[in-house]
């Protein structure tokens, strides 16, 4: 069996979420076997997150380079060519930093590649059979992998489990002295925050959320009348934004906004797991679509099959009579 | 400045419920509307907007068969200044390393500034772009959603991390970046403008053309292969509410007001 790595995404001096996730995923793949954690920085951020990984990992591979301070995809490639061995199987979290550097690192590894993997349902001479999702989720599809020559796996955030029995007091292993000078046709100036919006999302306990389904952009209004109905505030899912109809502050989803509300209207939501991923605290979810298949249906507590655009404000109307205002005639 | 924007013809999943086939490995194919893969859209759109400001040319690629020329001539349409089809049957089944092989194939064969790609594909992983990008040894970025030309053979541009927040790089040319949707507002494509290019010859390249050894692309070469497709189930599933659309409204609305979302 192929010895496997989880590349460590980590901030601030304190390792992602998914450095757990991974050491699961790699148990999927062996399950006698044992994960080497490898990660990459500087200074005193790095020293702290390795250290915490040796409650999780038997095996920690420290690679500490000054050019390496901040997660330059191009750099942290070159610097784990140099140091993993060939044939390896390489664990990365599926997220915009794991998109910017497995593929390439695959390629320079000569090993096969498969992306934002949910499921693994194990191995077998030298082929790797894993679950993927296509089509924004409506259908899933086994994937066979050939791992002879080894393989990078980028593993969808939160799809794992973490191991309630992970080996713990793990060693560190410098691997510094492998690597030397690294230099990028890619180089970092600055993070620029996002603006705070003219409403906070992430403050609402009712959300109102609309997505591809609202069709236009002035049928968002009909979306707002509801919320406003409701006390709620208006969110979204990437579409809307995209197409310049609300602004990014109003994102749900794992490039938007993190809520959590107690309930989240899902209005002609399709329910990608981009979005899923940005709704937390298990709210009740109300979802209204015209796609009987749309996988929102699947996550949500409520589901309702409706022309959106004639079921909303008919929802409205019936809150605002409960509020006693009168209900606004509709065209 | 010389752009390559490859793209995709997709089932276009707006358009369709995605079913599965009889024998339940592959999804139903019959009567399925294809369209563009949504970001390679933006991607032409990014490039002719570069192009308009810098000056220059954008070729847009597709890996696939005859079908596949429509979106080249819609990309066309847009403004794309060349369309290519790569078509052979040696490179059928190739998974996405094979694709970035042959893509390599044809780059090699041009002399490109810039090559963009969509985020990802429908059906795909992400993965095409920078895999091409490290077969080049050109600089590579994903999730772009702002570019600048700057002087000097350079780009300053951003991507799209976590919390809406934008890492802004400067990156050097030649590179390949992958492009997020809502980067631009792509144009609208009307059928005059269809029309106009309906009869562009469009170049077909294959194995022999792109000098690829057919043992390193197709199914024979692919370590990724896809078994088969199934319906998920992520969760329990919703309570359908059906009856009437009042029913629905009066048993809804009781629902929600006891999770305390009214106010």
């Amino acid at each position: 069996m192929a010895r496997i790595f989880a590349y460590i995404v980590h901030k601030g001096g304190v390792a992602d979420d998914s450095a757990a996730e991974l050491a699961a995923a790699a148990r999927k793949i062996d399950a006698a076997g044992s994960p080497t954690a490898v990660v990459t920085g500087w200074g005193a951020e790095l020293d702290s997150v390795c250290n915490a990984l040796r409650g999780s990992y038997a095996e920690i591979w420290k690679i500490a380079n000054e050019s390496l301070a901040y997660p330059n995809a191009e750099l942290v490639r070159k610097s784990l060519v140099k140091v993993l061995p060939q044939g390896s199987v390489v664990l990365i979290s599926h997220e915009h930093f794991g998109i910017d550097l497995a593929p390439g690192l695959s390629v320079k590894m000569n090993a096969a590649f498969v992306s934002d993997v949910l499921g693994i349902e194990g191995s077998e001479d030298s082929h790797l059979k894993v679950v993927r999702q296509e089509f924004g989720g409506q259908v899933s599809a086994h994937v066979r992998c050939d791992i002879s020559s080894g393989a990078v796996v980028t593993v969808r955030p939160g799809a794992f489990k973490p191991l309630e029995n992970a080996p713990a007091g793990g060693s560190l292993i410098d691997k510094s002295a492998d690597v030397g000078a690294l230099t990028a046709g890619r180089r970092y100036l600055q993070t620029v925050v996002a603006e705070s919006g003219d409403v906070d999302i992430t403050q609402h306990s009712v959300l109102v959320s609309i997505g591809r389904g609202i069709q236009e952009k002035d049928n968002v209004a009909m979306a707002q009348e509801l919320a406003d109905a409701m006390g709620a505030a208006l969110s979204c899912s990437r579409p809307v934004v995209d197409a310049k109809w609300l602004d990014k502050s109003r994102q749900v989803g794992s490039s938007g906004k993190t809520v959590k509300p107690k309930v989240y209207l899902a209005c002609g939501i399709s329910g990608a797991f981009q979005h899923l991923v940005g709704i937390k605290g298990n709210p009740f979810i109300v979802a209204i679509n015209k796609n009987p298949k749309a996988p929102i249906f699947q996550v949500a507590d409520v589901g309702i099959v409706d022309d959106l655009l004639e079921f909303l404000p008919e929802l409205t109307n019936k809150i605002r009579e409960m509020h006693n205002v009168p209900a606004k005639r509709t065209a | 400045m010389e752009i390559l924007v490859c793209a995709r013809r997709v089932p276009d999943t707006s358009e369709n419920e995605i079913t599965l086939n009889s024998a339940g490995n592959d999804i139903e194919r019959d009567e399925l509307v294809y369209s563009v893969n949504e970001p390679d859209n933006y991607a032409v759109e990014e490039a002719l907007q570069i192009v308009a400001k810098a000056g220059g040319n954008v070729t847009v690629v597709t890996v696939g068969g005859e079908d596949d020329e429509e979106i080249l001539r819609r990309e066309m349409a847009m403004g794309a200044h060349h369309g290519v089809l790569i078509s052979d049957e040696a490179f059928n089944g190739s998974d996405g390393r094979g694709i970035a092989t042959i893509l390599k194939g044809f780059v090699q064969k041009g002399n490109y500034d810039l090559i963009l790609t969509g985020v990802q594909a429908e059906d795909g992983g992400a993965q095409v772009g920078g895999m091409l990008a490290a077969m080049l040894d050109y600089p590579f970025a994903s999730l772009v959603n702002s570019i600048e030309v700057l002087d000097g053979r350079k780009l300053k541009i951003g991507r799209e991390i976590a919390g809406g927040n934008r890492e802004i790089s400067e990156i050097d040319l030649p590179c390949v970046l992958s492009i997020q949707t809502g980067i631009n507002e792509p144009r609208y494509v009307g059928m005059r403008g269809i029309r106009a290019v309906a009869s562009v010859p469009i170049p077909t390249y294959g194995v022999s053309e792109l000098g690829i050894d057919p043992g390193a692309v197709g199914e024979a070469a692919a370590r990724v292969k896809r078994v088969d497709y199934f319906l998920p189930q992520l969760g329990k599933g919703a309570e359908m509410l059906e009856g009437s659309r009042e029913e629905v409204i009066d048993k809804l609305v009781e629902l929600v007001a006891a999770k305390g979302g009214l106010k």
